[in-house]
């Protein structure tokens, strides 16, 4: 390797390192290009489908932080549910889950009554079977039978929940 | 400086390298581990074994299963003598007849619909309006355009041509002189009969499954499938939207959906799953009838969505295993062609009655023929499991 000895105060050197720093400035525009390129590219394979679909209900898919089996708050803030699922979620069976209600101070919720909706807010449609609440198993824990997802995708479970604190819905975005 | 730029040019060639050889290894195709994944969920590999039927307690029942096979092409069972299951179901067109509307003693209003894995639906026919194989088998004994019989002729067939065998399966036959309680019941043990055969009817693997063996196991995929069928899978599972209907190993999720099919001139108005689901709630031989052998257990029948607008000509979602060979397509033959269908799926044109759930597709030409090369390599045989000898 050659070794240039050379001082800030070489007007070479000046030139040299503006040229330089051109070149990063303009690598660097070169970069971000060809990262919106590729994050162009992937947007519209990954979510091509998706787009489509959002155009024909108008709905939005959460974040994915609000996916999952909870804890989740009910609307009005009178719950706290949990699902419990022996087994991961499938598509294209009759599976059996499990709520666990708790108030907004974490005390277990007895006695109340749950009634089971959802769909899919892309399709417009709702759930293909029509789950109910089966068993209570005390401890604030509830069994719910007859819940099928038929498709993959964005699944909401709504689950209204009313005992003596009053009635208030919890909404499960699962994904299939 | 040299010997850095050097050391750059080597990496990036070797990574370039590396990913060509990533790209273009025949073992994975292409696809990712996650596509993977999906493609194993849709061939024969992923298909669990045939789930018992509690309501039919002789389904496993090998004696049940080559009587009912005797039964099912059995043409005494119809009003003129010229009608047997296996006139329309053909064992050697996958159980269906290539025809729009089945033609027994008379004409249908709907296509015959395939009998391979059938056992594992929760509801049969195009509506749902029954709820097993065997109360789906005694439909079209009794339809005055199918075999066009009664329930008393037929018991009366079972009595004179199949005594030894139905007393070996299900004890003695009681006496038909004694009402229609006897009758109906030596006609429900036909149904159960037919059902034991029909649940040993299944989907051998067609080259799709293959390739996803192939893929899987890291093994070349040569001639397996064509580049155009491997294009007409990525389009399947991918922009194309079929996996939404069309999913797990028998390419259908076994539900009811409104896909905008247009009505077929010539026949009533047909609401599909709407009259289909308030018909299996009221049938004579349903999971929680007096004639199922397990009345308490009917969860699909606890859990049904019986009334709604998303019913509306609803109709079920078939297999789409063999459709290639199964033209014409649809509830009743309104389709000629594969590419007719994939141009209705691609257009989403508006229901007749109800709300059609299909979104335009907007895929090119090129596509729909990549497309409709891929669902050709679902094709593979239709096999009867456990029974001497080949199907009729």
């Amino acid at each position: 390797m050659t070794t240039l000895q050379l001082s800030s105060a070489n007007p070479q050197l000046k030139h040299l390192m503006k040229t330089l720093q051109r070149n990063d400035r303009s690598r660097a525009r070169r970069v971000a290009l060809v990262a919106v390129i590729m994050a162009a590219l992937v947007g519209t394979t990954a979510c091509g489908s998706t787009m489509r679909l959002l155009h024909g209900t108008g709905a939005k898919r959460p974040e994915a932080t609000e996916f999952g089996l909870g804890p989740r708050v009910s609307a009005n803030r009178l719950y706290v549910a949990t699902l419990e699922t022996a087994t991961e979620l499938r598509t294209r069976r009759l599976q059996t889950v499990r709520l666990g209600i708790v108030d907004a101070d974490g005390r277990a919720v007895e006695g109340a009554i749950l009634a089971i909706d959802g769909g899919m807010p892309e399709h417009g449609h709702g759930l293909p079977t029509r789950p109910r609440m089966t068993r209570v198993l005390g401890a604030g824990a509830y069994e719910v039978e007859g819940v099928r997802f038929n498709m993959g995708g964005w699944w909401e479970l709504k689950v209204t929940i009313t005992s003596e604190r009053g009635a208030d819905i919890v909404t499960f975005n699962l994904s299939l | 400086m040299r010997n850095a730029a050097n050391r750059f040019v080597v990496l990036s060639l070797l990574l370039l390298l590396g990913v060509t050889v990533a790209a273009t290894t025949p073992a994975a195709d292409g696809w990712s581990p996650a596509q993977l994944d999906e493609l194993r969920s849709l061939s024969l590999g992923a298909l669990e074994p045939v789930p018992a039927d509690p309501t039919n307690r002789v389904a496993d029942d090998p004696r049940a299963a080559r009587l009912g096979e005797r039964l099912f092409f059995d043409a005494r069972l119809s009003s003129d003598g010229k009608v047997a299951c296996g006139t329309c179901h053909q064992p050697d067109r996958d159980f269906q007849d290539g025809i729009a509307l089945a033609r027994g003693v008379g004409v249908t209003d709907r296509r015959t619909m395939p009998i391979a894995a059938t056992s594992r639906s929760p509801f049969l026919f195009w509506d749902g309006r029954k709820d097993s194989l065997w109360a789906q088998a005694l439909g079209p004994l009794e339809s005055p355009v199918e075999h066009g019989g009664t329930r008393a002729q037929y018991a009366r067939v079972i009595a004179e041509h199949y005594r030894s065998e139905y007393e070996e399966v299900f004890g003695p036959l009681p006496d038909l002189a004694a009402g229609v309680e006897a009758v109906t019941r030596v006609f429900v043990n036909l149904g159960k009969a037919i059902a034991a055969y029909e649940r040993r009817i299944e989907f051998g693997p067609s080259r799709f499954d293959r390739y996803v063996d192939a893929i899987g196991n890291r093994m070349p995929t040569d001639g397996r499938l064509s580049d155009d069928e491997v294009a007409g899978l990525r389009l399947f599972v991918g922009k194309g939207n079929c996996t939404q209907c069309h999913n797990g190993p028998l390419l259908t999720n076994n539900e009811f959906h409104n896909t905008g099919v247009p009505r077929r001139t010539g026949v009533p108005i047909d609401d599909g799953r709407f009259a289909g689901a308030a018909a299996v709630l009221a049938d004579e031989f349903n999971c929680r009838s007096r004639w199922s052998d397990a009345p308490q257990h009917c969860a699909e029948l606890d859990y049904l969505v019986s009334d709604g607008h998303q019913l509306q000509r609803a109709y079920k979602v078939p297999s789409l295993r063999n459709v290639a060979g199964r033209a014409p397509y649809m509830n009743a033959g309104q389709f000629a062609t594969l590419a007719q269908v994939l141009d209705h799926y691609n257009r989403a044109p508006a229901a007749p009655a109800g709300h059609s759930e299909l979104q335009p597709l907007r895929l090119k030409a090129r596509e729909l023929k990549q497309l409709e090369a891929f669902l050709h390599s679902l094709t593979g045989p239709t096999i009867v499991n456990g029974l001497a000898g080949p199907a009729r």
